[in-house]
């Protein structure tokens, strides 16, 4: 093992290991996500979903409580001194910016895993959208967890963390949603599945990711320099 | 950057600007289809252009900030995407005129050069709480410009799938089905455009300059008044100043 990846998996091994022992982002974004889903069965009036409405209401949940996760990611690093490690580690400072973002997909999946079947039962009449969903996931949650992680760490070191997590991610995730949301309207047709355009959408969330790794791969090396 | 040129460069765009509005207004024919409102399109088009541009220039600046450590690109990024906001303003609200003028409604959702205007507009509009919420002037630099590269990646993105999910009902005034904008139409749009473009070149100069002279102010104060602690107002401090180099 290089040393690069070594410390990659000391890193999320790290992070998966004190979520587990402190459950501080995981068990607030799944209940944050449930409660979302109640208020809008009331705010929309709808018992079923089907079609745009329930792509909507399954991404809006989703990014709200990904935002959550994303908010906390870098709390621990700046509180306990691991910033100051990673710089003082004869490592590629990049091994950070992709342990957090593991770390943070591996939230999302593990969200995703209890979410979406939650969803699948309070709103869908029909599952088979839910095999295909997952691809769309995939593709969604590394882009979430690539751009958290760089908007997470800008943010982390500034006075109004909290706010200013939402404030800059809200925008730029907007073509992400544009994506998901219009590939899984066709996928939660009320008709059953409906794959038109399901592989444009695809490509666009892999063109989205790609650019956002690249980004983050060129610049997070700055965010850490002190 | 010093103030020299800039008495030539704001002579030449206020007489750019002034040809290109008497051309459109005198001289290029009436549009068929909309008539008179379709005017607007030589001041909200280059506008959005021009805004367009400086926010990717400013990426580029940022870029290069971060390349170089100089503080002078932080600076320069940080005039282009001020005042390209300020152009995005004015772009937002000669868009929703057109839009009531056109379709009779101040906001429409279905016209993707406007949505996605709006969302990198939104965008941009954080890089001011962001900047002000570092304190550390050496921090808030470096990441200010990895604000504008990461904004900067976005933009073009941001157009792709706002345009992707929308029918296209924008406007085409450059191809449409008879061709394409006539001669006449094409000439002003461009003075035009040109005019904009000298426009926020003279206004980021001027802010440049702006900058660089409170800088000097400051530096003086502290000379003056040199009492270890500092002079110059420590809070409050949004923008970058030029130190003098």
């Amino acid at each position: 093992m290089t040393p690069s990846r070594s410390a990659f998996a000391v890193l999320l091994a790290k992070d998966l290991r004190t979520e587990l022992r402190t459950m501080r982002s995981l068990p607030a974004m799944i209940l944050f996500a449930v409660t979302t889903f109640i208020i809008f069965r009331y705010g929309l009036d709808r018992t079923t979903l089907s079609g745009s409405l329930a792509g909507g209401v399954l991404w809006t949940t989703l990014l709200f409580a990904g935002i959550l996760g994303i908010n906390r990611v870098f709390v621990s690093e700046l509180e306990e001194g691991g910033f100051d490690a990673i710089r003082l580690a004869p490592v590629d400072r990049t091994v950070l910016f992709a342990s957090k973002a593991s770390a943070l997909f591996i939230y999302f999946a593990v969200l995703e895993a209890i979410i979406v079947p939650v969803f699948a039962m309070f709103f869908l009449p029909d599952w088979s959208a839910l095999i295909p969903l997952t691809l769309l996931l995939a593709g969604a949650n590394l882009g979430f967890a690539v751009l958290g992680t760089l908007i997470s760490s800008m943010a982390v070191n500034s006075r109004a963390r909290d706010l200013l997590v939402p404030l800059l991610l809200l925008p730029l995730v907007v073509p992400l949603m544009i994506a998901v949301t219009a590939a899984s309207a066709g996928l939660f047709d009320a008709a059953g599945p409906d794959y038109e355009g399901f592989g444009t959408w695809l490509l666009v969330v892999g063109l989205y990711d790609g650019v956002f790794l690249l980004v983050g791969y060129a610049v997070f090396d700055f965010l850490l320099e002190d | 950057m010093s103030g020299r040129g800039l008495k030539t460069l704001s002579t030449a765009t206020v007489i750019v600007l002034m040809a290109g509005f008497a051309m459109v207004f005198l001289w290029v024919p009436m549009d068929a289809d909309q008539g008179f409102k379709q005017k607007i399109f030589y001041l909200h088009v280059p506008l959005a252009i021009v805004a367009l541009v400086g926010f990717v220039a400013g990426g580029v600046e940022g870029y290069r900030h971060l390349r170089s450590g100089d503080r002078r690109h932080d600076v320069n990024s940080y005039v282009f995407i001020h005042i390209s906001v300020v152009f995005g303003v004015a772009v937002l609200v000669t868009g929703a005129i057109w839009a009531k003028a056109s379709w009779g409604h101040w906001w429409v959702w279905d016209e993707p050069t406007l949505v996605s205007f709006l969302i990198v507009f939104l965008l941009y509009s954080t890089y001011y709480p962001f900047r002000y919420a570092i304190e550390d002037r050496d921090r808030q630099a470096r990441y200010a410009s990895v604000f504008a590269i990461t904004a900067g990646a976005f933009v073009p993105l941001n157009f792709m799938a706002v345009r992707m999910a929308e029918s296209i009902i924008h406007p085409r005034v450059f191809a449409t089905s008879e061709g394409g904008l006539p001669d006449s139409m094409l000439l002003a749009f461009t003075v035009c455009l040109v005019g904009t473009g000298l426009l926020w070149i003279t206004l980021v100069k001027i802010e440049l300059v702006g900058k660089r002279v409170s800088g000097q102010v400051s530096r003086l104060r502290r000379a003056l008044h040199d009492d270890g602690t500092g002079g110059g107002s420590v809070g409050g401090r949004i923008a970058p100043s030029v130190e003098a180099g």
